[in-house]
């Protein structure tokens, strides 16, 4: 009986999956979908994954090379650059952004300018005290960064899509969302670059 | 005599609620905000228990097509125990072959015991000025039974510890125009948002034994006392998530991914947060 039991528990053993703790993922999407059941159709879409998310959920932010590649590819092919002339806005109407938390909420009125957000996770001008620490600190960006054309299209690049760089990144996807408009892109990281922005003017 | 001591002292108290206005260097708000904290964290001030008395006369208040109040409702320890029975939810049901949360158990026993039509109950889950909740009275009263008692996570059943990993599942699941899943802010230490701490809730431990020992809770912000059900709510419209279902089974898996986390707390039970 014990022998057979030991058998048992052993099958068992060498049948789980690497993950042994993971449950059935089409499991899990089952009870999301009923848990949104009533949400409007227009919103239902925001339920649903597209592979980045497929990928970076399952594997906790921890993609293979693979899957890495995979998303930085497509990431990439996602992005609509400006002309260089056209990548730095105003830096006044970025701060405005960046300070700005409302949007996409379904508290929000449906005429809800969106902002970027970014004070929620990432410090930026050192005045500001009331920053989040989700992300790194972008104090002094620009200044750090030489204010390279190069830099300042792999911050809009970044903007648009943080994929392109970081696969699984935790930040979102302004650009291809449409979160952010590609004006208010430009506008941020006028924000980051211009050398009389806070970001930069305040940083010694 | 205890509501009128309530009373006086919250008038006393409220003036204080303006504390987090002061702009101040970082340490000293975090410290003036566990101050602000301990300083309201004190039963004979907490409106939340306005939500206990309310909720007492609802549950012996006969209503429904069956006229009877939910004194016989088994919310897990058989017919009408209350004591410690939150300290054990949610769990699973075999009458209803499903773990149940206190609100869905709620909704079971107003359905089926007494033959009420939930319509109403649920367009008023969430409280608002002048309009009460009889869900958030109803979980402040039977929370308020396992006061300083210790949560233990109901892991028995496999279907118990199967909604406990679809919710750890969900925890770390992205969607939505942000790419935000629950682990984007409570998967860390000593995270942010704004100067908002976030409490980490990827591993068991006391951070965890304290949101779970700590809801339902009395929020000053919004004069309600809220469920787990509403922080939820408010945690899927931040990550600009639909609005999830009210007592739907993935609120309870994730309650239950929190319960495992927070196994050991003590209840605190209507608490009384910011």
């Amino acid at each position: 009986m014990s022998t057979l039991r030991g058998i048992l528990l052993l099958t068992l053993l060498l049948a789980q999956p690497a993950f042994a703790q993971t449950p059935d993922p089409a499991r899990v999407e089952a009870v999301v979908a009923a848990s949104f059941a009533s949400a409007p159709e227009a919103w239902k879409a925001r339920v649903s994954q597209d592979r980045m998310q497929q990928i970076c959920s399952l594997t906790r932010n921890q993609p293979d090379a693979a899957q890495a590649a995979e998303i930085a590819s497509t990431a990439k092919a996602s992005v609509v650059m400006p002309p260089d002339a056209a990548l730095k806005g105003d830096w006044r109407s970025g701060e405005k952004i960046a300070q700005n938390g409302q949007g996409g909420q379904f508290s929000d009125g449906p005429n809800t300018i969106s902002g970027g957000n970014c004070y929620a996770c990432h410090q930026m001008a050192l005045s500001e005290i009331s920053y989040g620490t989700l992300g790194p600190s972008l104090s002094g960006y620009g200044k750090l960064r030489n204010f390279t054309t190069e830099a300042i299209r792999a911050a809009y690049t970044k903007v648009f899509n943080p994929h392109v760089t970081l696969a699984c990144s935790s930040m979102p996807r302004f650009g291809l969302n449409k979160v952010l408009s590609g004006q208010q892109i430009s506008d941020v990281v006028a924000y980051l670059f211009d050398p009389a922005s806070p970001v930069n003017a305040e940083f010694k | 005599m205890s509501k009128l001591l309530r009373i006086f002292v919250l008038c006393l108290l409220f003036p204080a609620a303006s504390l987090r206005a002061q702009p101040a260097p970082e340490l000293d708000l975090d410290k003036e905000l566990d101050r602000y904290r301990a300083m309201i964290n004190d039963p004979m001030a907490n409106p939340g228990y306005l939500a206990v008395d309310r909720g007492e006369l609802l549950w012996s208040l006969s209503r429904g097509s069956k006229n009877v109040s939910l004194e016989t409702c088994d919310l897990g320890a058989g017919s009408g125990v209350l004591d410690g029975v939150a300290a054990g939810l949610p769990r699973y049901f075999a009458d209803t072959d499903q773990v149940m949360d206190l609100e869905q158990r709620l909704l079971h026993c107003m359905r089926g015991l007494q033959g009420l039509d939930t319509k109403d109950v649920v367009a008023r889950r969430f409280g608002s000025p002048g309009k009460t909740s009889d869900m958030e009275d109803l979980v402040a009263f039977i929370s308020n039974k396992s006061l300083g008692m210790k949560y233990q996570a109901s892991l028995s059943h496999p279907k118990e510890r199967d909604m406990a990993l679809i919710g750890e599942a969900m925890f770390y699941r992205r969607s939505a125009i942000n790419d935000f899943s629950c682990a984007t802010c409570h998967g860390d230490d000593g995270r942010r948002i704004r100067l908002q701490s976030l409490p980490d809730l990827s591993k068991p431990g006391d951070t965890a034994r304290e949101v779970i020992g700590t809801w339902p809770a009395y929020r000053v912000s919004q004069s309600q006392t809220r469920t787990m059900q509403h922080r939820l709510w408010d945690c899927f419209r931040q990550m600009r998530m639909p609005a999830p279902d009210y007592a739907s089974e993935g609120l309870t898996a994730l309650t239950m991914y929190l319960a495992k986390l927070g196994d050991g707390a003590t209840m605190n039970v209507p608490s009384i947060k910011r």
